[in-house]
């Protein structure tokens, strides 16, 4: 699970839960995967993106450094952020480990790359 | 303009086959159907790419070997094995895919709001007992309960608020889950239908639909 999905998941599916956002992450196996790199692809993305959650995603991963903590005013022409901002959505791979809802703490496990979503019944 | 070979498929193995969907005359009509629409789709310029349970994932594999690294590709499933398996025939194929197990869109559900360009879905299609839908293995592959639409039915309502405003849905269904009543359901949420592929395989009457705004 790279981090630009981590930023679209809310645990908000579980009943009683009205944000469920941003998902924490214990990670246990955290990968850095070269990307092709697409300017144009992050241009277009960039402005549906939490910063904020980026931020904290890629701290509790260990990978904040270097991370501008606010969108660059005028990313659509700054390579330096659209290649960190390419670098932090695209190549850092969660692995294994658990996303945690930040109002029940409520854990969904990642593994081989993949988030489980899933609820119980009793929970959705 | 080349054209796309179907995706590798061959790291499947016989408990892969024995627990997820394999690849069969649906998927393939709808990789055709992909095939079909693919100038349609680049002067779209999507950016997300969205498919609902993807199964062994050849088919949003296949989407993102026809258009490229321009776009986030997403899919899901509701079998585990499926959304690991999707993840798995994306990285042989050397494309970039992210994969999760979700009930259809659920846990994406805020963000796609307005967001998803090209969404798909080849349902479980087959009219089965109302109780067998509800699975997380293989019977999810194909039971659709009543008239085969109970799972479909679920994301019809979702389509209108997560399409982007030139967002496009592509559907694979068979004659029985009545095309006329789909269309009129569609079309109450502003969405109009253009039937893109239709093939008879075995006893199953396959259609590939489009609807956008
Ligand atoms: C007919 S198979 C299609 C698989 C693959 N897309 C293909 O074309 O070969 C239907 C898929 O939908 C998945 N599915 C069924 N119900 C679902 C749900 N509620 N949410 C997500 N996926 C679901 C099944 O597990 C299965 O993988």
């Amino acid at each position: 699970m790279k981090l630009i999905t981590h930023n679209m998941l809310t645990s908000n599916i579980i009943k009683g839960v009205t944000k469920g956002y941003p998902l924490g992450i214990i990670p246990r196996k955290v990968e850095v995967k070269d990307v092709d790199y697409n300017p144009e692809f992050l241009a277009r993305m960039i402005p549906n993106m939490d910063w904020s959650a980026v931020c904290k995603a890629a701290k509790d991963v260990g990978h904040d450094e270097g991370l501008p903590k606010e969108i660059a005013p005028n990313f659509t022409e700054n390579d330096e952020f659209l290649k960190a901002a390419h670098h932090v959505l695209l190549e850092i791979d969660v692995v294994e480990g658990d996303l945690v809802c930040p109002e029940t703490g409520r854990k969904f496990p990642v593994s081989n790359g993949v988030p489980n979503m899933l609820l119980k019944e009793e929970e959705a | 303009m080349a054209t796309i070979r179907t995706p590798n498929t061959s790291h499947l193995t016989s408990d892969d086959i024995e627990k997820i969907y394999e690849p069969a005359e649906d998927s393939f009509l709808l990789l055709d159907a992909l095939e079909k629409e693919r100038t349609f789709l680049k002067e779209l310029n999507p950016v997300v790419c969205v498919e609902v349970g993807s199964g062994s994932g050849i088919v949003i594999t296949y989407l993102a070997q026809l258009l490229g690294n321009c776009c986030l590709y997403l899919c899901t499933d509701i079998n585990p094995r499926a959304a690991e398996v999707s993840r798995k025939t994306a990285t042989i194929n050397k494309v970039q895919v992210e994969s999760a197990v979700s009930d259809l869109i659920c846990a994406f559900q805020d963000w796609l709001k307005n967001k998803v360009d090209v969404l798909i879905f080849n349902p479980p299609y087959v009219i089965t007992p109302p109780e067998e839908v509800g699975s997380y293995g293989i019977e999810a592959s194909w039971a659709g309960g009543e008239r085969g639409r109970q799972v479909m039915d679920r994301l019809f309502p979702l389509v209108p608020h997560i399409l982007s405003p030139l967002g496009v849905f592509y559907l694979v269904i068979i004659k029985e889950n009545d095309e006329a009543d789909i269309e009129r359901i569609m079309v109450s949420y502003g969405l109009r239908k253009i039937s893109i592929l239709s093939r008879r395989s075995g006893s199953e009457f396959l259609s590939v639909l489009r609807f956008n705004r």
